[in-house]
């Protein structure tokens, strides 16, 4: 037999639930909510999954399917996430939406699923979103210049492991938004410091640090609320990134203004 | 003929001679020419940037939202470089030689000394980027060694390898975008190739926002579009990868290159049920400690616990009591596919295998394996729902890798002159299987270092020549047609989804031409593609407007790539009636039920001419000639 060679297992416990999904045909237009009446849904799915189902059943009742963004399904690569219930990617803790399971849900359940709600985050469609202003932030500064082909043997610089480690917790960050959909001034504060301390802490991220971090903050602002210290960024965050960086990227940029300005006054 | 444009001169000068030989295009003209790349995962991310650095205007396209979000994304465990930092005896050499060897002898040594050579500086450069690569204490780097190498070559950040990788190139373009030097277009599909008087002059893609089909010119068109493992529809690749720009610059005269050749994965999840979207891989890592086995009954209904020792049937370990449990990918792969055709699977769908750690735990503590795989058994334990500290893991293999793909000569370049392509789009480097953390070092020698010295050679030439102007006829009729192609789909208003014609698809193609293939069941998958191809595109649903965003209508034109390269693939697999690597041809095998090549016959690249849709494609050969590895059957016993 085949993987592919599929019926439900004996062992999966099948769910009805009542979804509201928010629909919104553009960035422009009003949206309302769709309510769905999601039967036998299966345990083992990935909420996801249920979507798919979902979508699957609107199709044959000639209803357009729901917009939702997604791609690696494995927490990687930053693209799903939606409020489940108003909490960005839902119930559990450091789980992107793609890797939630409805196992964690219980049958008769009510679960409104909406777009992450930000002004930088405008809707595109549905459930998806336009999240363009956290690349904005990265153009402005979030990069190390080494043009192709100029660097030296990689082991010339030693990076000690402790600031390695540090350098990996902050660049472990998916950019998928949850920390602005989460927090209630749509802040960018936990996404922005999470890239700024990865290059920041690094040897190789030395010569570009003040002007980088000035930089970035101030993009960032462009686009994004102010941070009130609320930690609610953190407890969406799929990558659990600590709120120590955001202390360290407030460090940073204040002393960016003097450095940068002694710099340039050279 | 096909012409792959080797360099003279002994292996290990090459490239060198080839970088001295090649046409140069000189700083202040590089401004004069405008380059596409479609795709920005590690090789188009890599190659846009550094040709934006050289000077080129750089156009650069993704489907995605941000380039961050490619596929590459997605790798865990490493990149492979000849650094020898471990002092274990690695060398440019051995890694040129475990490549071609591990590729069971089809891919070409030019290519593959040269990325061997390579892969040195891909660590340099990734390392000045800020990639936060694993360290020792004195700060240095750490190696691990993956995959079954003998030695420690391969880099790695936490489990998240590709990630970093990818944000490094991500970033290096991010500053060539605000340099102005790269425009990029997001949310934009590629759906066809332009070609004029031969040569490639630019792309045809819809807007993912507003449905606007747009031409985009250029003097040359790089590729760098990702593999076709999603033709299986269940694997281990994001869900939006897909062939369509390979295949639509196939049917603009690129030749396809050994779309057999896939990989399999030995350590997947099994699917779980009907509604499964996709495969989710474990770590190869987790071999090294944990005992494969199944029961040795058939169609036993025991829980794994009620298995007396006796009645365990490690098959790896006695059927390879020197590699055991840690034999290559294919051969872990075609075992597990063996006992679970017995009977012997196990799992509610019967569709799996054990992976035990309770000798690991036994001998050295829960704590010690937590500390090695504790993610992994997170991971497992969050998408199964059962505890891996407990009971034993169910694993499957899934397709994972695709080495076949577009035709390139040693400069990347395919067939249709000014059209490149790179990473796992291209056929090269890997022959019929790849070795692990090969496709990452393979994405990032073909962007940073390959593309920006030989895109010159065909550009510098072409000096003072103004790009194909977009309202030239070329451009309106392929945009036409793609227009036409694009809302037709609308207009079927058929009964079944796209979904469902992906799905059937990759059932047929996963039977028949899967871990194992014979000449009946690619007989019968060739006359099966075709029917269900015209029934899907006489039957296929699709609503919505094609003028906004619509997920389905971007699926249906992949699915239907898809239909079209499942057939050539198949094919493919029927004419090399030999083993090789991921190819395994149930007629083909030695005694004890080990691949077995046919060197006389076979040692060459297929590359298949596109002749039209109701005409059989041409094949033409590239010979592979083996001057400096030896040719040897593959033993693991
Ligand atoms: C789960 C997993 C783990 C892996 N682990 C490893 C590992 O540890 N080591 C290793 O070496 N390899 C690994 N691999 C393989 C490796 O990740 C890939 O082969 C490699 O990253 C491919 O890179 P790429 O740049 O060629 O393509 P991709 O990263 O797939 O990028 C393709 C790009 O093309 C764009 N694109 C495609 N088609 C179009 C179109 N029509 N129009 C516009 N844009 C388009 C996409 O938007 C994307 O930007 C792994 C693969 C998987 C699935
Ligand atoms: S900081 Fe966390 S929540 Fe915010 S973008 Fe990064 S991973 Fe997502
Ligand atoms: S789909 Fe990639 S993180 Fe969820």
């Amino acid at each position: 037999m085949s993987t592919q060679d599929l019926s439900s297992t004996p062992e999966t416990r099948m769910l009805n639930l009542k979804l509201r999904i928010w629909r919104q045909d553009g960035p422009h237009a009003e949206g309302s909510f769709l309510d769905v009446d999601a039967d036998q849904i299966p345990t083992d799915a990935s909420f996801l999954e249920m979507l798919d189902i979902v979508n699957e059943r609107l199709i044959e009742d000639d209803v357009e399917p729901v917009t939702f963004p997604h791609d690696c399904r494995e927490g990687i690569c930053g693209t799903c996430g939606v409020m489940i219930n108003g909490q960005a990617h839902g119930p559990e803790k450091a789980t992107a939406t793609c890797q939630l399971h409805m196992r964690k849900f219980n049958d008769g359940d009510q679960i409104v699923v909406e777009p992450w709600r930000a002004a930088a985050f405008p809707v595109l469609k549905d459930l998806m979103v336009d999240r363009r202003a956290f690349d904005r932030i990265i153009e402005a500064g979030g990069y190390i210049t080494a043009p192709t082909g100029t660097p030296q043997d990689a082991n010339e610089t030693a990076v000690p492991k402790e600031v390695a480690d540090t350098a990996m917790d902050a660049a472990a960050c998916i950019g998928c938004g949850a920390c602005v959909a989460a927090c209630p001034n749509s802040a960018a504060q936990l996404f922005t410091a999470a890239k700024l301390a990865h290059l920041n802490v690094l040897p190789q991220g030395q010569p570009e640090r003040w002007k980088r971090t000035e930089a970035m903050v101030e993009t960032m602002e462009d686009y994004f609320g102010s941070c009130t210290n609320h930690g609610e960024c953190h407890q969406a965050c799929p990558k659990e990134i600590s709120l120590d960086f955001i202390a360290f990227m407030n460090r940073d940029y204040i002393k960016s203004k003097s450095k940068n300005r002694s710099l340039a006054s050279q | 003929m096909l012409d792959a444009k080797i360099p003279e001169g002994p292996i290990a000068e090459k490239w060198d001679n080839h970088k001295f030989s090649v046409k140069l295009v000189t700083p202040a003209n590089k401004r004069k020419f405008d380059v596409i790349v479609v795709g920005t995962g590690l090789a188009g991310a890599s190659a846009a940037a550094s040709l934006a650095e050289l000077g080129y205007n750089v156009k650069a396209f993704t489907f995605h939202d941000s380039p961050r979000r490619a596929h590459s994304i997605a790798a865990q465990g490493g990149i492979n470089a000849a650094k020898n930092y471990r002092n274990d005896g690695d060398s440019v050499y051995r890694l040129f030689y475990d490549t071609v060897k591990g590729g069971d002898y089809r891919s070409r040594e030019a290519n593959v000394y040269r990325l061997a050579q390579v892969s040195v500086d891909i660590i340099d450069q990734c390392a000045a980027q800020g990639v936060p690569f694993a360290r020792e204490y004195g700060g240095l780097l750490a190696n691990r060694s993956f995959g079954g190498a003998q030695v420690s070559r391969t880099f790695y950040a936490r489990g998240q390898t590709g990630q970093q990788l990818l944000l490094g190139a991500y970033q290096a373009l991010a500053a060539q975008i605000k340099a102005g030097k790269v425009t990029l277009y997001n949310r934009s599909d590629m759906l066809d190739v332009v070609v004029k008087d031969g040569r490639a002059c630019g792309i045809i893609t819809r807007d993912m926002l507003t449905g606007e089909v747009r031409s985009h010119s250029a003097h040359a068109v790089v590729l760098a579009t990702g593999g076709y493992g999603n033709v299986y529809y269940l694997s281990t690749n994001a869900m939006a990868c897909n062939v369509t720009a390979a295949w639509r610059a196939h049917r603009k005269g690129a030749l396809f290159a050994n779309p057999c050749y896939s990989q399999i994965h030995p350590t997947c999840i099994p699917a779980g049920d009907e509604f499964q979207s996709k495969l989710t891989l474990m770590s190869e890592s987790l071999r090294n400690d944990g005992r494969i086995w199944v029961p040795r009954l058939h169609d036993d209904t025991r829980s794994a616990a009620d298995i007396p020792e006796a009645e365990r049937y490690y098959f790896l370990e006695e059927k390879y009591p020197s590699f055991g449990n840690l034999v290559p990918r294919d051969v872990a792969s075609r075992n597990a596919k063996t006992v679970v055709d017995e009977g012997r699977g196990v799992g509610p769908l019967k569709n799996g295998v054990y992976l035990d750690f309770a000798a690991a735990i036994a001998r050295d503590g829960a704590e010690a394996v937590r500390e090695r795989y504790g993610n992994l058994f997170d991971m497992y334990e969050r998408i199964t729902g059962e505890d891996p500290y407990t009971l034993p893991m169910r694993i499957y293999p899934a397709i994972h890798y695709t080495m076949g793909g577009l035709w390139v000569d040693y400069n990347l370049m395919t067939t249709v002159p000014g059209l490149y392509c790179l990473g796992e789009a291209n056929f090269s480097d890997h022959g019929a299987n790849r070795l692990g953390a090969s496709a990452l070092m393979q994405g990032l020698a073909d962007g940073y270092f390959v593309l920006p010295c030989t895109i010159g050679d065909y550009l510098a030439p072409r000096l003072g020549d103004a790009p194909v102007p977009t309202t030239d006829p070329v451009f309106a009729e392929a945009l036409t047609e793609v227009d036409r192609r694009t809302r037709g789909w609308t207009e079927v208003k058929g009964t079944r989804s796209v979904e469902h014609y992906h799905r059937e698809l990759g059932k047929i193609v996963w039977e028949y031409c899967g871990m194992a293939r014979n000449k009946t069941g690619l007989t019968k998958a060739l006359s099966e593609i075709p029917a269900l191809r015209e029934e899907f595109r006489k039957n296929v649903k699709v609503l919505g407007s094609p003028d906004g965003v619509n997920q389905q209508l971007e699926k249906v034109n992949r699915v239907d790539d898809f239909m079209e390269f499942a057939e050539l693939k198949v094919r493919d697999a029927l004419h090399r009636t030999e083993s090789c690597g991921g190819h395994f041809r149930e007629e083909s095998q030695t005694p004890e039920g080990e691949a077995l090549r046919n060197d006389e016959n076979f040692a060459y690249v297929a590359a298949w001419e596109w002749q039209g849709p109701d005409a059989d494609p041409v094949l033409h050969k590239e010979h592979l000639s083996f001057e400096n590895v030896r040719l040897t059957q593959r033993s693991y016993k």
